[in-house]
């Protein structure tokens, strides 16, 4: 579906509003929405919600023999996708240019910062290495995909545990989370993507930008920091022409904010951690809050299933008998197989295109008509039906008579 | 003119807890449900329960037509998305039902709600309602079947193993009696999302 355009009255709207230091949800200029984390029951399952964009990060991993020019190293692969229900114009086909900016932006984030160590996922040097996998899908577009997709994946990243591994000499055990618990990846840092949006050619900036501050921006500045206030990828887009000051000055912005969202990040790993060892109830079930009028939960119900059989046992003996099953099958040829006799045509007047359909007549015939269409060299006359009826060879005929025997040269006469 | 409704459906099977050893007898697993939760989207719901992907689709989408009405709304696609979170058995059935609340939630006519129920067969016979992944696994045969609201009847029926047509029609009132519960939580959680208390 195509975006619905943004009228010029909104787009001065908001312009407006944003000269006089006022934003639509009322937040100040440096303010960051609502951070919410919830995890699966899975290790390695998350979703983030950012105000209302909401990602889903999954991260799973596999045993894959290693590149060839990094022999001693895992491999992690990252991949963003913009679901259909993130926004009526993200269509299948249609978002090539945003997602492979964002797929790009999210790589070097990721990848080039070394975050993870990729060394501890080799197992055999040359052979065998981890190849970790990050999913991240859009659920909600509300504006800042981009950083709520970075948190969603090392958010996703921390919490992923892979299963055991060890070698001894030629051997390599893996062990299920039954035998041995699974181990956390070994992350160095945690770099996170902070977005400044910028208005009327840089005068003005606001910090994690919405849907519809996105829309009327000029540029567009991505820092990603970590809590050590080390810059991992700095990326520019839109445009404008940025001070150096001004650059500093978002650099500063971005070390705070980047702070808040680790601690926040590392309370919600810890929760998780605690309800996961002390048995309790953990996973996205448990996260809905019942508070909530749209929420609703259930407890497990038993159904009581004592009387099913009786039940079964009326409705089949009041039911009717089966039909009679097919007569058994009639080899004429190795390949070639005849069931049933054919049946007058019962469909009435129908088109040639249609014929294909007919042939599929009673169901008794559709078997055999598989194995003759296959086999329309071999089969010249078979059997010894009657005298056939002689259609015309008339492509606009359309009173069809199933014989088994008519239907190959039917079909040869059709190519 | 023709218009486009979006509706939604992010839909998680899980159990909340682990999978313990479900005791004897049939049981349904814990339930949520979450509505409105997109704000892009028309109607969407979250519902989570304790080749593949294309006849899964099909079988969604037929059921759904049968119930929609279609003739109110000419001209207009209704597009259902449906976003696995977690996979913990019973798959098809929980995303039948995301799509019904998800159709619910967006305001879509429908002739009946309907509501999908997975059954399972294990080696000795007995019956498992809603099975977790292992369960399934270890199954002689799992019946999926998607039923109406108004009589309970069958709308669509999926299965695969081996089964007599005793324990097919066992399964099938077990499933109905099951369906009860599972249209009782849809109707509380309507309740209370508009009841003004």
């Amino acid at each position: 579906m195509k975006e619905t355009p943004l009228s010029n009255c909104e787009r001065r709207f908001l312009l407006r509003a944003i000269e006089e230091k006022k934003r639509l949800d009322g937040r100040q200029t440096y303010d960051y929405r609502n951070i919410k984390i919830t995890f699966g029951t899975d290790y390695g399952c998350c979703i983030v919600e950012l105000g209302k964009t909401r990602v889903l990060g999954q991260v799973s991993c596999e045993l894959v023999s290693p590149k060839l020019n990094r022999a001693t190293e895992g491999i992690l692969f990252f991949n963003l996708e913009l679901s259909q229900m993130a926004a009526p114009a993200f269509e299948p086909g249609r978002q090539s240019d945003l997602l492979v900016k964002l797929n790009r932006l999210l790589e070097r984030c990721l990848r080039n910062s070394k975050c993870i160590d990729t060394e501890s996922l080799c197992v055999v040097a040359g052979e065998k290495v981890w190849q970790i996998r990050v999913d991240l899908h859009l659920l909600n577009h509300d504006g800042n995909i981009i950083d709520a997709a970075s948190i969603a994946a090392i958010v996703a990243l921390c919490h992923f545990r892979r299963p055991d591994v060890s070698v001894q000499g030629d051997e390599v055990t893996l062990y299920t989370p039954e035998e041995r618990d699974p181990v956390p990846l070994s992350i160095h840092h945690m770099p996170i993507c902070v977005s400044f949006a910028f208005f009327q050619q840089g005068t003005y900036l606001l910090v994690d930008p919405n849907e519809r501050e996105e829309r009327v921006m000029d540029g567009l500045l991505v820092i990603a920091m970590n809590k050590h206030r080390e810059i991992c990828t700095i990326q520019s887009s839109g445009g404008i022409m940025l001070l150096k000051d001004q650059v500093l000055r978002c650099s500063k912005i971005a070390g705070v904010k980047v702070l808040e969202i680790t601690e926040l990040i590392q309370k919600a790993l810890e929760n998780d951690q605690k309800v996961r060892k002390e048995g309790g109830k953990f996973g996205f079930a448990e996260s809905i809050a019942s508070q909530r009028i749209t929420a609703f939960k259930m407890e497990k119900a038993p159904i009581d299933t004592s009387d099913v059989e009786e039940k079964a046992e009326e409705i089949i003996a009041e039911a009717e008998p089966p039909s009679e099953v097919v007569s058994k099958p009639v080899l004429w040829t190795p390949g070639t197989a005849q069931i049933g006799e054919g049946i007058e045509n019962s469909w009435g007047d129908l088109e040639d295109s249609e014929k294909e359909e007919d042939d599929e007549g009673g169901s008794d015939e559709a078997i055999i008509l598989d194995s003759i269409k296959m086999d329309t060299r071999e089969v010249s006359n078979i059997g010894s039906q009657d005298a056939p009826i002689v259609l015309s060879d008339s492509e606009e005929e359309e009173m069809i008579i199933l014989e088994p025997d008519k239907n190959p040269k039917k079909i040869r006469e059709e190519q | 003119m023709e218009g486009v409704m979006q509706t939604d459906a992010k839909m998680r099977t899980e159990s909340g807890a682990e999978s313990s050893p479900r005791a004897p007898g049939c049981s349904l697993r814990h339930f949520a449900c979450e509505q409105n939760l997109l704000s892009r989207p028309d109607g969407s719901a979250s519902f989570l329960q304790g080749v593949a992907e294309k006849s899964r689709e099909r079988l969604i989408r037929n059921t759904c037509e049968a119930v929609v009405l279609g003739a109110l709304h000419p001209r207009t696609s209704i597009t259902v998305v449906l976003q696995v979170v977690s996979d913990a058995g019973s798959l098809l059935a929980c995303c039948l039902n995301a799509a019904c609340m998800a159709l619910v939630d967006a305001g879509v006519p429908m002739r009946a709600l309907f509501c999908g129920v997975t059954c399972a067969l294990d080696s000795e016979g007995t019956l498992v309602l809603d099975p977790t992944a292992k369960q399934e696994k270890e199954a002689r045969a799992i019946l999926t079947f998607a039923l109406d609201s108004v009589e309970r009847k069958l709308l669509m029926s999926t299965t695969k193993g081996l089964y007599s047509d005793a324990e097919l029609q066992q399964c099938l009132a077990a499933a109905q009696a099951a369906s009860q519960h599972v249209f009782r939580f849809y109707r509380e959680s309507l309740q209370r999302r508009y009841s003004k208390s």
